[in-house]
């Protein structure tokens, strides 16, 4: 079965899983050069649902590595080029009928040439859209990846809204559809669907000529003799860097926009002199309940607004478009935004009211220690219901939070300076901090805000106060 | 083949509970179950009990470890094939290879066997050709094999179904004054489906001839076992009113004794029995499912030390039942099965579009042939006319 030439066969990247549309390519296992076995291991690719290593369907030489490490790859591209034909051990012989790599699903063999750009073309199933408002596509087209993974079960409905918002935009700009660019399905029949693809005419890049834009036979056929197309040139500026959007980021970015377009946002400062507040961490520090566990000045503040959303129970709420309905939440669920190497994530402790201040404390630091080393459970994440950013220690005084989504409120603490106070009618340096509330104008007007800040911002002042809460 | 990645290994919530001693024949600082049946320790070590006794040839033990052998890298070549695309998807019963080959070999002619979709190793031992199940993951068809000629049932994929399939056809055995026995496998997860309670049931109310073979492999995919039964699943039987056996499910010796005697006490008319096979399914759910979310790779490594294939390999060389030359032989010949199955399942020919309407009746009604005929002008339809 050996043949006497090398023979150049592609792998593409499967489906690992089921209904799967692309996977990101987190390291490649060989070089080019490498001698490859059937079954070695290639690369780990991580989808939706796992990181897996692929193993080589050939036995051959490495030849080209068509992606490269970090890279979001699309089901069916070809991943790597191998040089086979020294008849290794268990590699069949190609019989034209679908072998892996030599032509994918959407049959786009013929024109494959160049990989990248042809990579960015690959048709996939519609993406969710963060809340699936029409009126957002054109927002959100700016940014494609801030969408969310595939739609799956009980989401073809989603799926056909996002694809009939993506029509209605198509419709609206009158440009042909350019090669590269993430279109709406073209309109054609069935068996010029078929003759395109006998063509290796990809219905995306032809204008139909039909009516309301169908794409016809005489389409495709003039279609066949494309002009050159231009390669695409990106003016590389000195020393840009051009980072994929994905992972932490990309969530992150779809959180925020869709927060700060959702929520019409208020926030409110304060600024408070803490220094009494200080000296009672000194004190408490030393106490045996809390020995062994960080009295930060986050933990006062976490007290501080737990005592306060006691009083202020609104403070602690969610917006339910879809009910028509404001959600008051029964426990806090409190969010700590954490910087960590991944990015920003929000870990929260779970019904914190309860817990005492030792357990606070403890609840606190385990939270941001796993959440730096990356090992946040997936329910840490979610279910919170109010965020305190602690924008202090990278030494700010303050800034405008955004809301976590779904959140009524979020709290910004600065850091904490010493700073000329007027105490007891003298000029003094006390321990000054700066309070920043940002709160969802929907549910929490400008009065509950200010008595809620107000509150915070005294039991931090006076931590004595905290005895009439 | 799921590559562990570290970070993921922790996260694994309620499941790592269940990480502490697990019940079990296991490395000797667990705790033994007394209920446990157990003819060959995880060190290779033969025991007797007074219940079970086995009589076993030398050639049959050389035989099972073949076979575990072969179905195992049968398993792994499944497995690679569907991360390169040949496969739509495969679940793998790598750690299952003693459950289902001792359950398999009980099993005599005659007797009918109703699988879940993991049961590789119960066809291999049907005689099942390994591409007619590959076929079935490439969505070439639903199955290559006669299930009447090889007294196996077609692979279903809906949970616990095939205990209804199985009760059902022991109470025809049973009207039609036959000699034989009913095997209907299902696994952990599926003793919370409503079927699989109804189909004991009625085992149970008429006494039909039928063995429910419960692979327990701890994880009904993500869910640990502890969360779907309070109780040790073989003393469920108690409430049906059906004895319940649990077995090491990694000694096939021991699923071979008690499995057959199970299905003799069906042939003879004593009613179905409860075996729960205790094991643990080491790789992945499916090749969709990532294990390092929620179970922790320190109980897989536990497991491992309970390997179904090592220990039989351990009591053949100490015993001097083989020698190296038999393993070689075996491992080769577990090469060419590997060769075998992926040429086969690479060169299998996508099949017609007309193909789905061939099965769905024994004989074609006129209302499929219509179907037919109206999707093959559709087909016609298409420039070039029908692929």
């Amino acid at each position: 079965m050996a043949n006497a030439t090398p023979v150049l066969r592609r792998f593409a990247l499967p489906d690992v899983g089921e209904g799967l549309t692309e996977a990101e390519l987190l390291q490649w296992l060989v070089a080019v050069g490498d001698t490859v076995t059937v079954n070695q291991p290639l690369c780990e690719v991580e989808t939706a649902k796992a990181a897996v290593e692929l193993p080589s369907p050939y036995a051959g030489r490495v030849v080209e590595l068509l992606v490269e490490a970090g890279a979001t790859v699309d089901v069916g591209s070809p991943i790597i080029t191998v040089a086979t034909g020294d008849g290794g051990a268990g590699t069949p012989e190609p019989t034209g009928t679908g072998l892996t790599g030599e032509t994918n699903a959407n049959g786009r063999t013929a024109v494959l040439v160049g990989y990248g750009p042809r990579n960015t073309e690959a048709r996939r199933r519609p993406r969710r859209t963060p809340d699936d408002a029409p009126d957002r596509a054109p927002l959100l087209a700016t940014a494609p990846d801030a969408r969310s993974k595939p739609v799956r079960h009980g989401g073809l409905e989603v799926g056909r809204q996002a694809e009939a918002a993506a029509i209605r935009e198509d419709a609206a700009s009158s440009a042909p559809v350019a090669p590269g660019r993430r279109g709406p399905r073209p309109l054609a029949k069935p068996p010029v669907r078929k003759y395109a693809k006998d063509c290796g005419v990809d219905l995306a890049t032809v204008r139909g000529t039909g009516p309301n834009g169908v794409i016809t036979r005489a389409d495709i056929d003039a279609a066949r003799t494309p002009p050159a197309r231009a390669e695409m040139a990106i003016s590389a500026l000195a020393g840009e860097q051009r980072i994929p959007i994905k992972g932490v980021r990309k969530h992150t970015a779809a959180a925020m926009v869709a927060s700060a377009f959702t929520a019409p946002h208020v926030t409110e400062f304060l600024t408070v002199d803490v220094t009494r507040m200080m000296k009672l961490r000194r004190r408490l520090a030393e106490r045996p309940e809390l020995a062994g566990v960080k009295v930060s000045p986050l933990l006062f503040v976490a007290k501080a607004v737990l005592l306060a959303a006691g009083r202020h129970p609104m403070i602690n709420s969610s917006w339910d478009e879809a009910a028509q309905e404001i959600v008051v939440h029964g426990q806090v669920n409190l969010g700590i935004a954490a910087a960590t190497p991944r990015g920003l994530v929000v870990p929260n402790v779970k019904d914190a009211g309860r817990l005492s201040l030792a357990e606070l404390a403890g609840a606190l630091a385990d939270l941001t220690e796993t959440a730096r080393a990356g090992r946040t459970a997936p329910a840490d994440l979610t279910g919170g219901t109010f965020t305190i950013t602690n924008v202090g220690v990278f030494g700010v005084d303050t800034g405008t939070p955004i809301l976590n989504p779904g959140e009524a409120a979020i709290l910004a603490f600065g850091a904490i300076r010493e700073r000329p106070w007027v105490h007891k009618g003298k000029v003094r340096p006390r321990q000054v901090t700066q309070l920043a509330l940002s709160f969802d104008h929907r549910i929490v007007d400008g009065e509950l805000g200010s008595r809620f800040l107000a509150d915070v911002g005294a039991l931090l002042a006076d931590p004595g106060a905290a005895m009439a809460f | 083949m799921t590559a562990v990645r570290n970070e993921t290994e922790i996260d694994i919530g309620e499941a790592g509970e269940f990480a502490g001693p697990v019940p079990g024949a296991g490395a000797p600082h667990l705790p033994q179950q007394p209920d446990l049946v157990q003819l060959l320790t995880p060190e290779g070590e033969r025991v007797e009990n007074a219940e079970y006794p086995l009589e076993v040839s030398d050639e049959e033990l050389r035989g099972f470890y073949r076979d575990m052998a072969l179905v195992r890298r049968w398993d792994a070549e499944a497995t690679a094939l569907q991360r390169q695309g040949e496969l739509g998807i495969w679940a793998s019963l790598l750690g299952q290879e003693a459950a289902q080959l001792g359950a398999g070999r009980a099993l005599e002619d005659g007797d009918m066997a109703f699988p879940t979709y993991r049961e590789h190793g119960v066809a291999w031992a049907r005689g099942v050709d390994p591409l007619h199940v590959m076929s079935l993951f490439r969505g070439v068809d639903n199955g290559g094999w006669n299930p009447v000629q090889r007294g196996f049932g077609l692979y279903t994929i809906v949970i616990g179904a095939q205990c209804l399939h199985a009760t059902g056809y022991a109470m025809g055995v049973q009207r039609d004054g036959a000699e034989s026995a009913v095997l209907a496998f299902l696994g952990d997860g599926a003793t919370s489906q409503g079927e699989v309670n109804e189909a004991m049931v009625f085992a149970a109310s008429f006494a039909a001839p039928v063995v429910f073979f419960c692979q327990n492999n701890q994880y009904a995919i993500s869910v640990p076992l502890e969360r779907q039964s309070k109780v040790p699943l073989y003393r469920r039987a108690a409430g049906f009113g059906f004895p319940g056996v649990r077995v090491d499910g990694n000694d096939v010796l021991a699923v071979l004794a008690v499995t057959r005697a199970a299905l003799r006490a069906a042939r003879e008319g004593q009613g179905p029995t409860f075996i729960e096979a205790f094991t643990y399914r080491m790789g992945a759910h499916t090749t969709s499912d990532d294990p390092t979310r929620y179970r922790l790779a320190g109980e897989v490594e536990e497991w491992k030390l309970r390997d179904p294939i090592a220990r039989l390999k351990a009591y053949l060389s100490r015993s001097g039942l083989a020698d190296a030359a038999f393993f070689e032989g075996v491992d080769a010949a577990a090469d060419e099965l590997a060769v075998r199955i992926r040429r086969g399942t690479v060169e299998m020919p996508d099949p017609p579009p007309t193909a789905m309407f061939d099965a769905v009746h024994a004989e074609q009604t006129p209302h499929l042939a219509a179907q037919r005929a109206q999707f093959e002008a559709y087909q016609a339809g298409f420039e070039g006319g029908a692929e």
